[in-house]
């Protein structure tokens, strides 16, 4: 039944040696970057944008039921701002990881998993 | 006279038990199957690893939502407006906890539970043991209030209330029975069909739960002329709270007129709930456990993508059923039938139903939204159920007791005995625990997952210093915190609606979600304790990181 190869079948046997030389490598090193640079920023920002929201519903009260339209205030439209932000990260880090990230980890796992295959 | 008894009577109970019924047989038959296709303990713990990320997607969504999350937000934002929406935020932005900083890692460096990536780096029996415990204590404290919740569910929806009897049975034999039933099921579904048995019974049940609310929820917009202002206002007017009851304030940090003090207790306790949604759910052990059921780390991020969209979508669902309920049923009705307002949706259906296609069409729909309240519930006890056995299998028998040395075929035996045992404490517990108010339980899962598991899990990530003590404090230290604080405080004691009643007082933290002093304290705990050993190992936490980001040497799926 083995239709991809890559992807079934036992977990290829890795030394420790040579996932601790693959740590001291730079492009391990650039790897990290590439990663923390999205999900440090992001995680603090919806972090602060979501406490935010939390702050505001329990002390500016007047504030979040000021109405814009209708029966439609500013709580209604924060609250589905935080729909909003929650779709759009996780939308914009899979488009991120899948450009910038995948890439570059697939090919540190192949240099790991078959030795100086390069 | 219930409303719900009044107007539909014996059609639509029939009708709601032969809907149950069905549904529980489709799900028989795919436990039956998957029992055949489960060979070994990949197979048991993680399903195989096959699971595509939409599938994966569908089972996250399932797992997660619970009865709690549909019928009580509904009832909530039926019966307090905002507030319950509110709630349901808590429960989606904490996804991104899970997708950005945990998912992919512990996919990439674990095998069947959290506690492989715990340890990975540690003494094993210790942090296992500590893992061990967390993940039973939260996932039984989650299951408790599940199941009870589900016994008393059963009665409300097939309308027996006092005095009343169907099939011979009356209101708490019903309620017995409800447990009983969800219990054996959800024993059946880990027991025989394993991971992956109950990956693919969550995934239809996500079908009928989404399904089921998405009808309703179009049903009510269609009333409304796909208006949703109008429907806030109507809401709003039979609320009899006005403008306010759009607004947050009316069931989290209530302001009380002339006692400043408990006005800030209970904003206080408002923060320490939001803190503790945001941060349990990627702490919780039955939702992290299913990113083990997909081939590698993209698909558990995709299946995240997919999760956290039906699970927003569903929210926006109950956003339409919660002021639909107060709109068109009214929340004197709603409260007539149950005080907590957990039957506001099926109330809704009925109407709604009846609308369309008067009695029948009311029996219809009340029988269909029932049953994915049905569904919702018996997928997440049956992940919890899950959860427990493999940690008991794999963290506590195999690695404590046997010291990594059992085969894998032991394991699976173990783990199936775990889900039987499990199970029935399970029953035996939710009925003596039936007649308290146990929504606290909840909360007190969440406030655990937030305070021992996830600091633990993020430090055992990224920091490098992070050792066994460290884990082991923060573990237990955020444990005991939460439970603690819990006990001290007015769910527990010292008020009219506390577990002990008001007679019993040994109350002394005012509020009742204990996040914002357990889980910083949690983290403390964590840090300290790594600092008082000075045990160290920065080459094993080198090959972790690598191991994590790269993904050499992870798991793959089963070749069969």
């Amino acid at each position: 039944m083995a239709t991809t190869p890559m992807r079934e079948g036992p977990p290829p046997a890795v030394t420790d040696e040579a996932l601790a030389a693959m740590h001291d490598d730079p492009r391990f090193a650039d790897l990290k970057r590439r990663l923390f640079r999205f999900i440090v920023p992001a995680t603090v920002g919806f972090l602060a944008w979501y406490f935010l929201y939390v702050l505001l519903s329990a002390y500016a009260r007047d504030f979040m039921g000021t109405v814009l339209f209708g029966n439609v205030n500013v709580a209604l439209v924060l609250g589905l701002g935080q729909f909003v932000s929650t779709f759009g990260i996780a939308w914009g880090y899979s488009r991120y990881a899948a450009r910038r990230f995948d890439p570059p980890a697939d090919t540190l796992r192949a240099r790991i998993e078959n030795g100086d295959a390069e | 006279m219930s409303l719900l008894a009044q107007a539909t009577g014996e059609t639509g109970r029939t009708l709601t038990l032969v809907l149950f019924l069905v549904m529980v047989a489709a799900t028989i038959a795919i436990t039956v199957w998957a029992r055949n296709h489960t060979r070994d303990a990949t197979d048991f713990h993680s399903g195989g690893r096959g699971f595509k990320a939409w599938q994966n997607g569908f089972a996250i969504a399932s797992d997660y939502m619970s009865a709690a999350s549909f019928l009580g937000i509904a009832g909530t934002i039926a019966l307090f407006g905002y507030d319950g929406f509110l709630y349901s935020i808590g429960f989606l932005v904490a996804w991104l906890v899970a997708l950005l900083l945990v998912a992919e890692m512990l996919r990439n460096s674990g095998r069947f539970t959290v506690a492989d990536v715990l340890s990975f780096r540690m003494k094993q029996r210790p942090v296992r043991t500590a893992a061990a415990v967390s993940t039973l204590s939260v996932s039984v404290f989650y299951l408790l209030a599940q199941m009870v919740g589900a016994g008393a569910l059963i009665a409300l929806l097939l309308g027996i209330k006092e005095g009343q009897t169907f099939l011979g049975m009356d209101a708490d034999t019903a309620k017995i029975a409800g447990i009983v039933v969800v219990g054996l099921l959800m024993i059946v579904y880990v027991a025989f069909g394993g991971m992956k048995g109950t990956t693919w019974v969550q995934i239809f049940q996500a079908v009928v739960l989404v399904g089921g609310a998405l009808v309703l929820a179009l049903l009510v917009l269609a009333d409304y002329g796909f208006n949703l202002s109008n429907l806030l206002g109507d809401a709003a007017e039979a609320s009899g709270a006005g403008a306010a009851f759009l607004e947050p304030g009316q069931r989290y940090g209530v302001e009380v007129e002339g006692d400043a003090l408990q006005t800030m207790w209970n904003k206080l306790d408002f923060l320490s709930l939001g803190l503790a949604l945001v941060l349990g759910t990627a702490g919780l052990p039955h939702i992290l456990i299913r990113f083990y059921t997909v081939p590698d780390a993209k698909t558990a991020r995709k299946s995240i993508n997919w999760g956290i969209g039906l699970i927003g979508a569903f929210y926006l669902l109950t956003l339409v059923l919660g002021f639909g309920a107060a709109a068109i049923v009214g929340a004197e009705a709603i409260t007539a039938q149950d005080a907590a307002g957990n039957t506001a949706a099926p109330q809704l259906a009925e109407v709604a139903g009846a609308n369309v296609a008067g009695v029948t069409g009311g029996a219809i729909l009340l029988a269909i939204i029932a049953s994915a309240a049905f569904a919702a519930i018996l997928s997440t006890v049956a992940g919890l159920v899950i959860a427990c056995s493999s940690s008991l299998a794999h963290d506590l028998y195999n690695n404590v007791i046997r010291r990594g040395s059992a085969t894998d075929r032991e394991e699976v035996v173990v783990a199936k005995f775990a889900a039987v045992g499990v199970g029935v404490i399970s029953i035996v517990l939710a009925i003596f625990a039936q007649n308290l108010n146990v929504a606290f339980l909840v909360g007190l899962a969440f406030a655990v997952a937030a305070s021992g598991n996830l600091p633990t899990l993020l430090l055992s990530l990224f920091w490098k210093r992070f050792n066994t003590n460290g884990a082991v404090w923060g573990i237990y230290g955020g444990l005991i915190a939460a439970i603690g604080l819990v006990i001290f405080s007015p769910v527990f004691s010292g008020a009219p609606n506390s577990l002990l009643g008001e007679g019993v007082d040994i109350a002394w933290f005012p509020m009742s979600n204990p996040g914002l002093v357990s889980i910083p304290l949690g983290l403390l705990c964590a840090v300290i304790g790594t600092y008082a050993s000075p045990e160290s190992n920065p080459d094993r936490f080198a090959t972790l990181q690598v191991r994590a980001l790269t993904g050499a040497g992870a798991e793959r799926a089963a070749d069969h």
